[in-house]
């Protein structure tokens, strides 16, 4: 049984490392974009319009992975979008994950007429299809940052309320909050001081999921074009562009969609893996 | 009894939902900036004729009483009119409804295949090199949405190696001879097994996006409670009765297993069926989802009610066939 759980053990590390290396590097690319590349990302070069990356003939050197239709460089606009990207993947996940953990403790530890409202607008929540809301959203409050953030709070805190409340309700009924509040505590205190810690690597592990998951959102709110706008350089603007010249220019649409795909995949593997870092069996 | 006294709360409580979706949506589109009234009209148009179809459309009443308006002509059928088709929504609605739901049915199909396949050949070959790919493939399927994967299928198999099609629902010069829109199941009864081929190759991309993410939830967890069934006793018995390994797996442990994957299917066919927007956007498909971004970027306040709505009460009752379907098949509750 040893045996199985360090090998278990093992493949959690490699996970956590490879997609932890690749989310630094990305962290680090954005942080420097200015440095990294030489061109800005909106820097156009009409005479330089679809040139392809630098291992294929005609390639133009200084434009290591080509430039689009406008002559503005691939890699500039992709290390400029993961500004984007990692701005909402943070600002909008954490945001989230505040308010949804938040109404989903009070929901789950308080019960009564607490839950009866929230379980009900939980339900509600279920039944709308989550991108067309979001497109409905960005629709009300124009584009911009600010927006793709409001629309992801809106549309995603009921992934940690409806979590965080099955797992508050769990705690809540153990004997130890009850001891708490024998000893002196208030209801509130107990929730904060007591409930929550042992409900945080639950929300740390769906936080790191929503990282992923927002940018994703904001992905496709600027492939549907209603994300920042079309001159600002976002992973989702970049692939709707390339979309339309894929015959011609395959790299405007692949380079960012491998850094799409990426990280995604990392945010994914990294909250899946933290998921068994925390899980007691295997720890 | 008992049964009877839960339907009747789980219906009372999905028409509370109902109402809640159409209140939110409602109020919620009537704060969309942009005039659709005068998107409509041409740009000479005089104050008068503006203030003509603003009353035409009910948009000159306040937010509230538009509101009992609207909902007073569901009741009775009616969704309003489509500000930029000019035709009555629900029928535009119910127009391409089909075609959204055959996309959704044969994107289950494809899941519960694969999902049900991996989560079979995992359990035949645990503790094997076989096992432990499935299990990298199901992570990585697991990992990445829907749109990602729709846009990989598009360039490996649309541009890379053009074999299927990737826009539309079926090729525009084709004669259809149907007379309802579902056109999969129709081509089918009509023994048109060209046209058939011709949709399938035009609806196996979208579908399969939708698919995947759905197949590695299925395989995973079918193959967990499989796993656990292969420990119980009444398997070890087959297993000395002299049954092979396959008859073991499928006959014995899968009914058994199956349960719990059942009711999860249900709750992620929601999700899959939500997918569909941004996947028929992606594929030029002309679903529900399509004609819903159209809406919104057209401010047709009406039309985008109507398909909020319907995509609402869709979500809910799978919900309930689900509930139900899991009723009647766990013995513990049909006999209660």
């Amino acid at each position: 049984m040893l045996d199985g759980r360090s090998q278990v053990r093992r493949k959690i590390g490699l996970r956590l490392w490879l997609s932890g290396g690749w989310l630094t590097i990305l962290v680090f690319a954005a942080l420097f974009a200015p440095l990294l590349s030489p061109h800005g990302p909106l820097e156009q070069d009409l005479f330089l319009g679809r040139m392809p990356p630098f291992w294929e003939a005609g390639a133009e050197p200084g434009y290591y992975l080509g430039t689009d239709s406008l002559g503005r460089d691939v890699l500039a606009r992709i290390l400029y979008g993961a500004r984007v990207a990692l701005v909402v993947a943070l600002v909008a996940g954490s945001i989230t994950a505040l308010v949804g953990s938040t109404l989903g403790l009070l929901a789950g530890y308080l019960r009564g007429w607490v839950d009866v409202v929230i379980s009900r607008l939980i339900d509600i929540w279920m039944a709308f299809p989550p991108v067309l809301f979001s497109i409905l959203l960005i629709a009300v409050l124009g584009p911009g940052l600010v927006s793709i953030i409001i629309a992801i709070v809106v549309i995603d805190w009921t992934r940690f309320a409806r979590v965080v409340r099955a797992e508050a309700m769990a705690q809540g009924a153990m004997d130890y909050p009850a001891s708490a509040q024998i000893a002196g505590r208030t209801r509130l205190s107990t929730m904060i001081v007591e409930i929550l810690p042992n409900v945080l690597p639950t929300i740390v592990v769906l936080l790191t999921l929503e990282m992923g998951i927002a940018v994703i959102v904001e992905a496709i709110l600027s492939f549907v074009n209603l994300s920042i706008s079309t001159d600002d350089p976002t992973w989702g603007g970049m692939i709707s562009e390339g979309r339309t010249s894929i015959h011609q220019a395959w790299w405007i649409m692949v380079f960012p969609l491998i850094a799409l795909f990426l990280t995604v995949l990392s945010f994914s593997q990294f909250g899946e893996g933290l998921k068994d870092r925390f899980d007691p069996v295997l720890r | 009894m008992q049964i009877l006294r839960s339907l009747l709360f789980r219906l009372a409580s999905t028409a509370a939902t109902l109402v809640g979706v159409a209140v939110i949506v409602f109020f919620v589109i009537r704060v969309v900036p942009g005039d659709p009234i005068a998107m409509m009209l041409p740009p000479g148009a005089t104050a008068e004729d503006i203030a003509r179809l603003t009353a035409l459309y009910g948009l000159d009443k306040s937010i509230p009483e538009q509101f009992f308006i609207w909902a007073s002509g569901v009741l009775q059928g009616d969704f309003g009119t489509s500000i930029t088709a000019r035709r009555p929504v629900l029928d535009l609605v119910l127009g391409r409804l089909p075609a959204t739901l055959e996309l959704s049915i044969m994107a289950l199909v494809i899941a519960v295949i694969l999902g049900g396949v991996a989560a079979l050949m995992g359990t035949r070959e645990r503790g094997t090199k076989v096992e432990a790919g499935i299990d990298v493939a199901n992570g990585m399927a697991l990992s990445v949405p829907d749109f990602l994967w729709a846009l990989i299928l598009i360039l490996l198999f649309g541009v890379a190696w053009p074999v299927f099609h990737i826009s539309g629902r079926v090729t525009p010069s084709l004669d259809l001879p149907f007379v309802t829109n579902f056109y999969l199941f129709e081509s089918l009864v009509r023994l048109r097994f060209d046209l058939w081929v011709d949709i399938v190759s035009h609806m196996f991309m979208p579908a399969l996006a939708l698919a995947i993410p759905l197949a590695a939830i299925i395989g995973q967890l079918l193959k967990q409670s499989l796993k656990e069934t292969m420990h119980l006793d009444y398997v070890t018995l087959a297993r000395t009765k002299g049954y092979g390994e396959n008859h073991v797996i499928i006959r014995e442990a899968l009914p058994n297993a199956i349960l719990p994957t059942l009711t999860l299917v249900g709750v992620q066919f929601t999700f899959l069926i939500g997918g569909t927007v941004i996947i028929e956007r992606l594929f030029s498909y002309e679903g529900l989802g399509n004609m819903a971004i159209d809406a919104v970027i057209n401010r047709d306040l009406p039309l985008i009610q109507g398909i909020v709505i319907l995509f609402a009460v869709l979500f809910t009752v799978v919900n309930l066939v689900v509930d139900l379907t899991y009723a009647l098949l766990n013995p513990r509750l049909r006999h209660a």
